[in-house]
């Protein structure tokens, strides 16, 4: 069999199983979700992201039940899901708070559903049994969930929410509770399991990391709409608007007037600094407000003029954040504008060329930033 | 030890002796040989003996403790309905009044409470007997059993019941899988508040209560307008006896239940 790469988004012969068609979702005069019409493919990890208070949750709620859209549709394989109640949806959901039944064993607390289907004794023991060993739970499978760490009761959970096999897994913040550590092992160990078992995982997150780690695609909201809805690389390379760009990851923004020349254009950001070049195949207007979007780790720092570039400030260092791996400069260029510039601690820190104060040169290509219109 | 300076003495055996000198006086008579209360005249247990025999405080202390029975576990169940309804339905038409009206009951004196009972019960040509005390106690003690489980219901966390709901449960099968078990403790002391409030109202049991039914406070009331009798005593000191040893059993078990989760806390930490 060929390696294919996984695109279900860029094939149109592809059929969604969730569509989101024209859904709004009012909360009296408060507008939680705004007439939003989006795909989420089979098998996909779909990461709704956002700040809190944009609308993420709803749209989860909606997925599962517990919310009805005010206007739209919202359909599952085709089907449209209003009808039908949340205990007799093929979609369970893994709760921020875990919501484990504390007065039933982590055994009980996966075999839960399983009871409800009516199933028989030996198969839901078999499938509670196949559950703790993905989960690497079988040593606490007695326990009550007081009686085991956070990261294992994250486990049970979903653990809890696999074992009725659903077509669709929602996961509302599933790592908030734990600590940095033990959220990047379990963002591994999530990706690993939705590769498994070939469940569509939807998952509901404010950490941007986090998204970017596990998502095969990543769905930025802000405000009750999808800003941009895209692969975690093209979210970070090619944002869509300023709000992308400043929500992912880290960010300088300059704004300006536009001018175009040679495949791209020229931004006047500051009266005393000269234009800036960046190759666009946006068509703006000349003379139009835009805005200059680059990643602090595209911007070189020297402390001689480079020959070879376009692009090329002076500046002055006003703050250095040393993270270890990577260090952080914060230049100020004679206007005030501060532009970030993030260089990789290749050499030990005794050798680090700059400090405070010091006169630097920025540089950066001409295909390195990004021009946006808002 | 903190040394106990002699304010502190003093205040705490004033304390004590305000709040257990009338018990203890009752206890110790309660076992006085003469029928005179206030001379005593030796040891004695025969008023025990006497009040086993006397069929009258008997029936008295049998109809009480149905009543309590009956009446708090009828309360329990329309008080956690009261309850669910006041937390759960969020804001519907004419909430605030029915809040008010399940907690009117609590500030309501109880001679108007019993009255307006007793006038309804002769309106609609009920007899007054063991019934009409079981509801008359029911209607004053569900309201506690609202408060004590709503004020549960309002830190229960919502999402426990919509797991439920996700993983394939009715709503009714998520309030007795999920919901009732977690909510138990609260609903049995719910139950223990009113089966007390019964066991002991004298007011609202006089007002409904009739010829063919006594309660025991109703009872001991009575005989004490003829009278102080060593007998009555007795009585109370075994109630007093009840009352401490229910109390004490009750302490001691949510202590065991508090060091086991303790326990079980850090069984758990250490992996």
């Amino acid at each position: 069999m060929p390696e294919k790469t996984f695109e279900p988004w860029n094939d149109p012969t592809e059929k969604p199983l969730i569509e989101f068609k024209g859904v709004s979702k009012r909360f009296g005069s408060f507008t939680a979700i705004d007439n939003q019409t989006f795909d989420i493919y089979a098998k996909e990890f779909f990461a709704l992201l956002g700040p809190s208070g944009c609308g993420k949750t709803t749209m989860m709620r909606m997925l599962a039940g517990f919310e009805a859209p005010t206007e739209g549709h919202i359909l599952l394989g085709g089907q449209d899901m209003a009808p039908i109640p949340p205990n007799k949806r093929q979609v369970n959901m893994m709760f921020q708070s875990y919501a484990l039944f504390p007065h039933l064993s982590v055994w009980e607390n996966i075999a839960f559903g399983l009871k409800r289907d009516g199933k028989d004794k030996a198969t839901i023991a078999a499938r509670v049994d196949a559950m703790l060993k993905l989960t690497r739970l079988e040593k606490f499978s007695q326990r009550k969930p007081h009686q085991i760490s956070g990261g294992q009761r994250q486990r049970v959970a979903l653990a809890r929410s696999l074992a009725k096999a659903p077509k669709l897994l929602l996961l509302d913040e599933p790592l908030g509770a734990l600590d940095a550590k033990l959220r990047q092992e379990t963002q591994f160990e999530l990706m690993d399991i939705q590769e498994k078992t070939g469940t569509t995982f939807v998952i509901v997150t404010h950490d941007q990391e986090e998204a970017m780690t596990v998502a095969s695609r990543v769905a930025v909201m802000d405000d009750g709409r999808i800003v941009q809805v895209d692969t975690p690389d093209r979210i970070y390379e090619n944002p869509n608007s300023t709000y992308v760009a400043d929500f992912i990851g880290d960010v300088t923004i300059l704004e300006g007037r536009v001018t175009p020349v040679d495949g791209g254009f020229d931004l006047a950001f500051a009266e005393d600094q000269p234009a800036i070049y960046a190759k666009s195949s946006q068509h703006l207007a000349s003379g139009q407000t835009a805005y200059l979007a680059i990643r602090p780790e595209k911007v070189s720092v020297t402390p001689e003029k480079p020959a070879d570039r376009r692009n090329v400030i002076r500046g002055k260092i006003l703050d250095i954040a040393y993270l270890g791996n990577l260090s952080t400069y914060h230049v100020a260029l004679p206007g005030g504008q501060i532009i970030k510039a993030q260089t990789a601690n290749t050499r030990r820190l005794a050798n680090r060329p700059f400090t405070w104060e010091d006169e630097v040169w920025l540089s950066w290509t001409d295909t390195a930033a990004v021009l946006l219109e808002r | 030890m903190i040394r106990l300076s002699w304010f502190n003495v003093t205040s705490l055996t004033l304390g004590f002796a305000f709040l257990y000198l009338p018990m203890l006086l009752l206890i110790v008579y309660s076992f006085n040989e003469s029928k005179l209360v206030t001379v005593w005249a030796g040891f004695s247990t025969k008023w025990y003996g006497e009040l086993l025999t006397n069929d009258a405080y008997l029936d008295a202390a049998w109809v009480t403790i149905q009543v309590a029975v009956i009446s708090s576990t009828i309360a329990t169940v329309l008080g956690t309905m009261a309850a669910l309804v006041l937390i759960r339905a969020g804001r519907f038409l004419g909430r605030t009044l029915f809040s008010g009206m399940i907690y009117a009951p609590l500030v309501m004196p109880e001679v108007i409470t019993g009255l307006s009972l007793l006038l309804l019960f002769i309106g609609i040509g009920l007899d007054r007997g063991v019934f009409t005390i079981i509801l008359a106690h029911t209607t004053f003690s569900m309201c506690y059993v609202s408060v004590v489980v709503s004020a549960r219901l309002m830190s229960f966390d919502k999402s426990l019941e919509e797991a439920a709901l996700d993983l394939g449960c009715s709503p009714l099968q998520a309030f007795r899988l999920v919901t009732l078990p977690i909510i138990a403790p609260s609903v049995i002391s719910g139950w223990l508040l009113a089966f007390t409030l019964s066991l002991d109202d004298l007011v609202i049991a006089s007002f409904t209560a009739g010829p063919s039914a006594t309660t025991l406070p109703i009872k001991v009331w009575s005989s004490i307008r003829l009278g102080v009798s060593p007998e009555i005593n007795a009585l109370s000191t075994i109630l007093i006896g009840i009352v401490a040893v229910g109390v004490i059993v009750a302490s001691l078990i949510s202590k065991h239940t508090m060091l086991r989760q303790l326990a079980d806390e850090n069984a758990a930490k250490r992996g």
